[in-house]
């Protein structure tokens, strides 16, 4: 990007219930892309990709969702968002009857951020430091929609982004898990109007990690992260989770 | 039967849960089998080349139906074998009754047969004087406990060996207390000797159909069907139309997948393939619709008809293998049964396409690719523009697709505080917040990040 001497322009999208409710992932995502050089705006008219919607069936009321999405996001040369699952919902769901022209555009440039780092910032290293133990959630959305990792379903040669990345911070340690890929429960709204389904799915992924030794659970959907922080707190669990903007723009 | 019908999946789902060691184990059980799937998959470099050609060769069969299914008819007509077609279950149940009435016949063995299942065969027959003994060792332990399959590749997986011993000293008067699994094998296999060999009828189901030369193949581990179908005077196969492939040199790709992806075995014990009917034997076929020809006409949903009942996208479920088979109330059970059964009933299975979280295993175990969790959210889209989500949910949805179209009111919206935890169970009509049963709540920060970035960036 710098070769050309021209800065690339971000658009920031933060999905509704991280502004709520995890701002310090949004502002950590913010901070390392200005870190690496790129100019970031944060439109301020966004509410949401509409994905809540049209996973319970109610696709055909995300127009208007859709167009306000475009308008705020169209301009710029990359759309970059701290949550997997938005993202995907974005690359496969956003049309317009208007604008479809832009709509492709942005289902074109928008990037999770961990596969923005990777694949577009091609970044090699970080001045990232955070000694702990962590374990990576794999949300599916990321690992199976946007590929940011291999699934253990298929034969087909490992990779994963967010390890390589989480590779680049001092003093991190990764734990592996029995199941490495496995759903949280979350779902969406699944997670209520399937309470018990999910919460026993999300009680065995916590399982998982405290039992394999992580002190963090780390992820690139906080959606599922959120889910997993409300068992933990419940069940008075000293594991605690942390989106993966926040361990790569970690500096203590 | 054992009543089922009256809660969803969610109510039907957290019954399963109370016995949270037998989730524990029903979770493991199935888990190890996924990942025996995994090494066996692993072990063959071209499988994913094998997956695809699958997909492709069933592809082809789905489009191409009618003509395979005539040329299967003419091939099994020459060979000497009685072809039937039935529209639906009924249809199916009155041939197979008239089959038998013609011989004589008051008792027939079936081997494993998901379609019968979903005909109440053992019901229709019953009922008219016809015994019915189910062959394969979990159907037969579904049969004696009166409760249908919760799996259709390992019928009670959801069943502890010690519950089983109580079935069978209940009904083959085994020692209480028994439960060591060969010894009550062993049992099975002495009772069902004898039905083997006094039944005149045999009923199996077919896994493919090789329309090229009229044979049909049926794939078991414990021989049930040979057993029933050599010993028989008349031979009944009862398929669903999709069952066909083109050709048999196609059954190389399909054997070679089916077991791996079902039990991680390369493949199954016994494969074998019926042609024609032996000096003084009756062969008939039946030919079912049931629905299938409906599903065919939905785009959306017609590559359904791909599978080959393998049970691996129930195995990689983790919502199935929390939740257990029965709860889906469907005779096919677990991701392809929630794609499957609002094809038959929309209204009653309206609830199954939402027992996932859409996290996309199932499509990626599924040896034919069938794009299993997509096909959910699109019938969810479908079950809401019919009209059979519950009317309070389209209602929460319409106001909070209201509310986030909107940047003004979705910012009050967020003020008046935990605006996605508030709105989401009041989406789904709940009394309680049935999040804050077993979870907390985000602990809400001071400032959203919205706020914080109008102070801090501009
Ligand atoms: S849908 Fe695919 S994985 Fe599931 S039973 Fe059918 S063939 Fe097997």
């Amino acid at each position: 990007m710098f070769v050309t001497g021209y800065i690339m322009t971000v658009g920031l999208f933060i999905p509704c219930y991280v502004n709520q409710f995890y701002p310090d992932a949004a502002k950590a995502t913010l901070q390392l892309l200005q870190k690496l050089g790129v100019e970031v705006v944060y439109p301020a008219k966004q509410t949401c990709c509409g994905q809540p919607m049209a996973n319970s069936g109610f696709a055909h009321l995300t127009s208007d969702c859709d167009a306000l999405f475009i308008q705020n996001f169209a301009e710029f040369d990359y759309i970059v968002a701290p949550s997997a699952s938005c993202v995907l919902h974005v690359k496969d769901h956003l049309h317009s009857a208007e604008n479809e022209g832009k709509a492709e555009g942005i289902r074109g440039k928008i990037y999770e951020l961990v596969e923005f780092l990777t694949d577009v910032l091609k970044i090699e290293k970080l001045d990232a430091v955070f000694p702990h133990k962590v374990g990576i959630h794999h949300s599916c959305h990321g690992l199976r929609g946007l590929y940011l990792s291999q699934m253990t379903e298929l034969n087909a040669a490992p990779f994963s982004k967010p390890q390589q990345l989480l590779n680049m911070v001092s003093g991190l340690e990764q734990v592996s898990l029995d199941r490495p890929d496995e759903c949280c429960g979350f779902g969406g709204t699944f997670c209520v109007a399937e309470e018990a389904v999910s919460v026993k799915m999300g009680k065995d992924r916590v399982t998982d990690h405290s039992k394999n030794g992580a002190e963090y659970i780390t992820s690139s959907d906080l959606s599922c992260l959120m889910h997993l922080e409300g068992i933990l707190h419940r069940n008075k669990s000293k594991v605690k989770v942390v989106h993966i903007a926040e361990i790569l723009n970690a500096t203590v | 039967m054992k009543q089922t019908e009256t809660k969803d999946h969610a109510g039907l789902a957290e019954d399963f849960i109370k016995d949270e060691e037998r989730v524990n184990w029903h979770d493991g059980a199935l888990w190890y089998i996924r990942e025996k799937r995994d090494i066996a998959s692993k072990q063959i470099p071209e499988w994913e080349a094998l997956r695809e050609a699958a997909s492709q060769i069933k592809n082809n069969v789905i489009s191409n139906l009618h003509d395979y299914l005539l040329q299967f008819e003419a091939n099994l007509t020459k060979n000497g074998v009685k072809v039937h077609w039935a529209n639906n279950a009924d249809e199916h149940n009155a041939i197979v009754y008239s089959i038998l009435k013609a011989k004589g016949i008051t008792e027939m063995v079936k081997s494993k047969s998901m379609l019968t299942e979903e005909c109440h065969l053992n019901e229709y027959l019953e009922e008219r004087g016809i015994g019915v003994i189910n062959s394969d060792l979990g159907e037969y332990i579904q049969q004696l406990d009166n409760e249908p399959p919760s799996h259709i590749v390992l019928p009670c997986i959801h069943k502890r060996k010690e519950e089983i011993g109580e079935l069978f000293h209940e009904h083959l008067g085994t020692e209480k207390g028994l439960s060591d699994p060969t010894l009550l094998t062993r049992v099975a296999r002495k009772h069902l000797r004898n039905v083997f060999l006094t039944r005149r009828g045999a009923l199996t189901g077919v896994n493919f159909a090789v329309a090229e030369t009229g044979e049909y193949v049926v794939c078991t581990n414990e021989g049930n069907a040979d057993m029933g179908a050599h010993l028989s005077e008349v031979q009944i196969a009862s398929m669903g139309l999709e069952k066909i492939i083109p050709q048999k040199k196609h059954l190389s790709v399909f054997l070679r997948l089916l077991a791996r992806s079902a039990t991680g075995q390369p493949i199954t014990i016994y494969s074998s393939h019926y042609k024609k009917p032996r000096e003084g034997q009756e062969m008939h076929l039946i030919l079912v619709d049931a629905g299938r020809t409906r599903q065919l006409g939905r785009t959306d949903f017609r590559n359904s008809l791909k599978c080959i009942k393998c049970g691996g996208c129930m195995n990689t479920c983790p919502v199935y293998r929390k939740s257990g088979g029965l709860s889906y109330h469907n005779t096919i059970s677990g991701p392809i049964g929630a794609i499957l059964a609002p094809n038959l009933d929309m209204k009653k299975h309206a609830d199954l396409p939402y027992a996932s979280t859409l996290c996309g295993s199932c499509s990626n175990v599924c040896p034919v690719k069938i794009n299993i969790h997509e096909q959910l959210y699109k019938w969810r889209q479908v079950i809401v523009k019919e009209g059979y989500a519950a009317n309070t949910k389209a209602l929460g949805m319409k106001a909070m697709a209201w509310t986030l179209a909107s940047p003004e009111k979705f910012s009050t919206a967020g003020k008046a505080g935990r605006w996605f935890l508030h709105n989401i169970p009041f989406v789904v009509n709940n009394k309680f917040n049935p999040w804050y049963k077993q979870r907390e709540m985000p602990e809400g920060p001071k400032e959203s990040f919205a706020e914080w970035y109008a102070k801090n960036e501009k």
